[in-house]
Order: C-alpha cells, then sequence, then structure tokens
C-alpha cells in the first residue's frame, strides 16, 4: 500500500482532489436551496407533509440510477461530472430542507414572541432569531449530508467519475488490492476530517448549547 | 424487440434468468440475506449496549463511521481478496446494515422513559423481562425506523453487485451503459427506484401495525380519547 502511494502519489492526489470537489460543490448548492425550501416548509404550514413526502422519495432512488440517467434527463454527456453534482445537490437538498424546516420548528415559539414584542420584523428575527437557534438541528443535518456525499461520490466511478472511487475500479480491473485500499482509507479519513470541522464550526457558532448540557 | 418499444413493455425482457423477474427477486434476495445477517449482528449488541448503557461509545459513533464507508470500495477491496462471488457482496452489504440497527436500537432503548423501567424494575421483573416486556415494545417505533432506513440504503445499493458480475437490478443499469442502450438504463433505474418506494411503504405499514396501539395512539383517536401529539418522526432520532 505505501509502495502504492509512493508511485502513484500523482494520480491518489488527483483523484482525492476530484472527490473533495465532487462532494462539496453539491453540499453547498443543497444547503443554499434548503433554507428557503425548508423556511416555505414552516411559513406555509400546509407544505410541511408535502415536503418530508417528497424528501422521503428522492432520498430512496439509488444512486447509480440517478447517477445513470440525469445524463438522458440532462442532456450532458454520460462521463460529465456535472451528473454527479446535479445528484448530490438533490440528495443533499432532499435531506437538507426537511432538516431545516425541524430546525426552524424547533424554536421555542416564546423566543419568537419575545423577538416579535421587541419589535423584529418577520425578515429580521428569521436571520437574527430564529435561524441561529435552529443552527445545532441544521448543522446535524449537514454533517450527515456531508458524511454520505464524500461516501456517494465514489458510486460514480461505476459511470467513469468518481474521485477516488476511480481508485476502486481500477483496483478491481487489476485485481490489485492496494489502490483500492487506499481509496477507502482516504475516503474514510477524509468523511472523519470534514465530520470533524463541521463539528468544531458547530461548537464554536453554537456556545449556548454547551452551557445548558454542562448545567443539566 | 423494434427500438421503439419501451424496455419495461417488451414482453422478452420479463422472461428468462435476465428477465425483470428474476434480476428482481435476486435483487431481494440479496437485500433480505444482508438484512437478516445485519439484524444477526447488530441486534443483540445494540439491545446489550441500550439496555446496560455499557460502551454506548460504540452505538453513537457506529452510525457516522458507517456512513462514512464507500459500499463499493468495500467491496471491490472483498472481491479482490476473496475472489469473486457472493459471499463479498454479503460482506459489503451487511456492513452497511450493522450501524443503522445498532445506533438505533441503542437510542430507542435508551429513550425509553425511566420512570417505566424502574416500575418494571419494582414490580419485580427481571431484567430479561424488563428488557422485552418493556424497554424492546416502547423502542420499537424508532428501531423500525432503523430498519426502514437500513433496508432502504441496501435496495439502493445492491445495484452495485453487478459492477462484480453478479446478478439484481444493477445488471440493467451496468450492461444498459457498457452497451449504449438508453432503454434498458431507464428501465433499470425505474424498477430499481418503484422497488426502493414499494419496500419503503410496506416496511412504514409494518412499523404503523407492529407498535402496541398503547405507545402509537393508534385506535384511540376513534374512541375519542385524546391523544398527544405525535412527536417528530422517529426516522432522523
Amino acid at each position: 500500500m505505501i509502495d502504492y502511494l509512493g508511485s502513484n502519489s500523482d494520480v491518489v492526489l488527483a483523484a482525492l482532489r476530484q472527490h473533495v470537489g465532487l462532494a462539496f460543490l453539491p453540499l453547498l448548492i443543497g444547503v443554499v436551496l434548503a433554507l428557503p425550501v425548508g423556511y416555505l416548509g414552516v411559513r406555509f404550514g400546509w407544505l410541511y407533509h408535502p415536503l418530508l413526502n417528497a424528501s422521503g422519495i428522492v432520498y430512496s432512488i439509488p444512486s447509480l440510477a440517478l447517477f445513470v440517467t440525469l445524463p438522458y434527463v440532462l442532456g450532458t454527456q454520460v462521463l460529465s461530472p456535472v451528473n454527479i453534482v446535479v445528484a448530490l445537490s438533490l440528495y443533499t437538498l432532499a435531506l437538507m430542507a426537511r432538516t431545516v424546516a425541524d430546525g426552524l420548528r424547533s424554536v421555542d415559539p416564546s423566543l419568537t414572541e419575545a423577538a416579535t414584542a421587541m419589535g423584529y420584523r418577520r425578515t429580521r428575527r428569521l436571520v437574527e432569531v430564529e435561524l441561529p437557534l435552529a443552527l445545532p438541528v441544521v448543522l446535524a443535518g449537514v454533517r450527515v449530508a456531508a458524511v454520505s456525499n464524500i461516501s456517494l461520490v465514489s458510486v460514480g466511478a461505476l459511470i467513469g467519475i468518481g474521485g477516488l472511487g476511480a481508485l476502486f475500479t481500477r483496483g478491481f480491473q487489476l485485481f490489485y488490492t492496494a489502490p483500492i485500499l487506499v481509496g477507502v482509507v482516504l475516503s474514510v479519513l477524509l468523511a472523519a476530517v470534514t465530520d470533524l470541522v463541521i463539528v468544531s464550526v458547530q461548537r464554536a457558532v453554537t456556545p449556548w448549547t454547551r452551557a445548558t448540557t454542562r448545567r443539566a | 424487440m423494434g427500438d421503439d418499444t419501451p424496455y419495461l413493455l417488451d414482453g422478452s425482457h420479463w422472461s428468462g434468468p435476465q428477465g425483470i423477474p428474476h434480476l428482481v427477486l435476486a435483487h431481494l434476495g440479496y437485500t433480505g440475506l444482508a438484512l437478516l445477517c445485519g439484524l444477526v449482528i447488530a441486534l443483540p449488541v445494540g439491545l446489550y449496549i441500550g439496555h446496560t448503557g455499557r460502551g454506548s461509545f460504540l452505538a453513537i459513533n457506529a452510525g457516522n463511521a458507517g456512513r462514512s464507508l464507500p459500499t463499493l470500495g468495500l467491496l471491490m477491496l472483498m472481491v479482490t481478496l476473496m475472489g469473486l462471488g457472493f459471499l463479498p457482496v454479503l460482506i459489503a452489504l451487511t456492513v452497511l446494515v450493522v450501524p443503522p440497527i445498532l445506533t438505533t436500537t441503542y437510542a430507542g432503548l435508551r429513550n425509553v422513559d425511566r420512570s417505566a423501567v424502574d416500575a418494571a424494575v419494582g414490580m419485580g421483573m427481571r431484567p430479561w423481562q424488563v428488557l422485552w416486556r418493556v424497554e424492546v415494545p416502547m423502542a420499537l417505533p424508532v428501531m423500525l425506523g432503523g430498519l426502514r432506513s437500513a433496508a432502504l440504503q441496501v435496495v439502493a445499493t445492491a445495484t452495485v453487485a453487478a459492477s462484480v458480475g453478479l446478478s439484481g437490478l444493477g445488471r440493467l443499469l451496468i450492461d444498459g451503459l457498457s452497451v449504449n442502450d438508453y432503454g434498458r438504463v431507464v428501465a433499470g433505474a425505474v424498477v430499481v427506484a418503484v422497488l426502493a418506494i414499494v419496500l419503503d411503504l410496506l416496511l412504514g405499514l409494518v412499523q404503523r401495525y407492529a407498535v402496541s396501539p398503547g405507545i402509537s395512539g393508534r385506535g384511540l383517536r376513534r374512541r375519542g380519547a385524546p391523544v398527544a401529539a405525535s412527536g417528530p418522526d422517529p426516522e432522523l432520532a
């Protein structure tokens, strides 16, 4: 495994770089889209259950099936990374729209009432009171989405673009364990580091959650 | 077999070893076996950790660790180590099942109202009875939620079995791609998605009717008794 890494470091690094891009760009797109969608699910209560159902249905579409069908739907090349980005953005959106809605619903109504009483208008109340209070739930969802994106990217290798997944298919074709092992280890490490970073961000931006757990 | 007939409507695709019913059966076979193996491994461990509270670190972190393992990589790693065959596929899919079952079993048991457990102990129940008569029935909604998401994941992921030469619905996707047969790829994607959705609905029904009415509140409404609003979906708990 070490030998393999030594002689193929450029290939492995390129695969890792592609993997990072293919995992994080959709994460960003999905989360950004999920914020308004999740908000609508709370603002208009009747939208909440349709939102849950839609997210369940999207989530039940197998990733490989989505990867291979998207080129025909979008008119893109089968080997275009756009397919992977769109598919993973969809999954992220499905998971996060629901999480954002749940997060906003978890905010104590007495706090929003207090904010209203203090003269906060709806938009400012949302940005300065409700969103920050929903952050613990939202960031927990971001952790799940980030980690599952990282592991899903490699499935793309079956259609030719999969970041570290390319090491799997290559190793399989050559019946050679080293590249696969390198790919698996790097993929797990990438997920672990990402998770750790999000947890640190969460601790930094929501200091009040720690204060209450310590007192309890 | 004309190019204009949609793949799914062509009768010749519905029979033989490469026919859709055969592929669906193989697919469900992989899924069922992996779920069974995963349950056999994860359920006892989850029950033990949830009941005793010992080793909770393991149960809490299993979920995230499992999610981060790329199944395709694991599968191909197993194949290069053990050779082609069904066993590597079963192992890779079982590894997918264990974390959600373990985590939700543990979380379900831990979230059981402590006063109910105390009352059971006070009534003289043995630890075994407390587990089976109090903790498991009360944790069942959460545990079944875990089973449901595990089943969904495995049904979706079992398509990768085709990438190492096995059967299942992945065959339609992989073979369709390799010969550039658009109709076959889409047919495969549709059948897998429908299978996943049907399985999810079925398990949703099981979840609904396997849980004791005293816990789910099912049937109380008809008798006019006030029912507490059902909490957030247990699936994400």
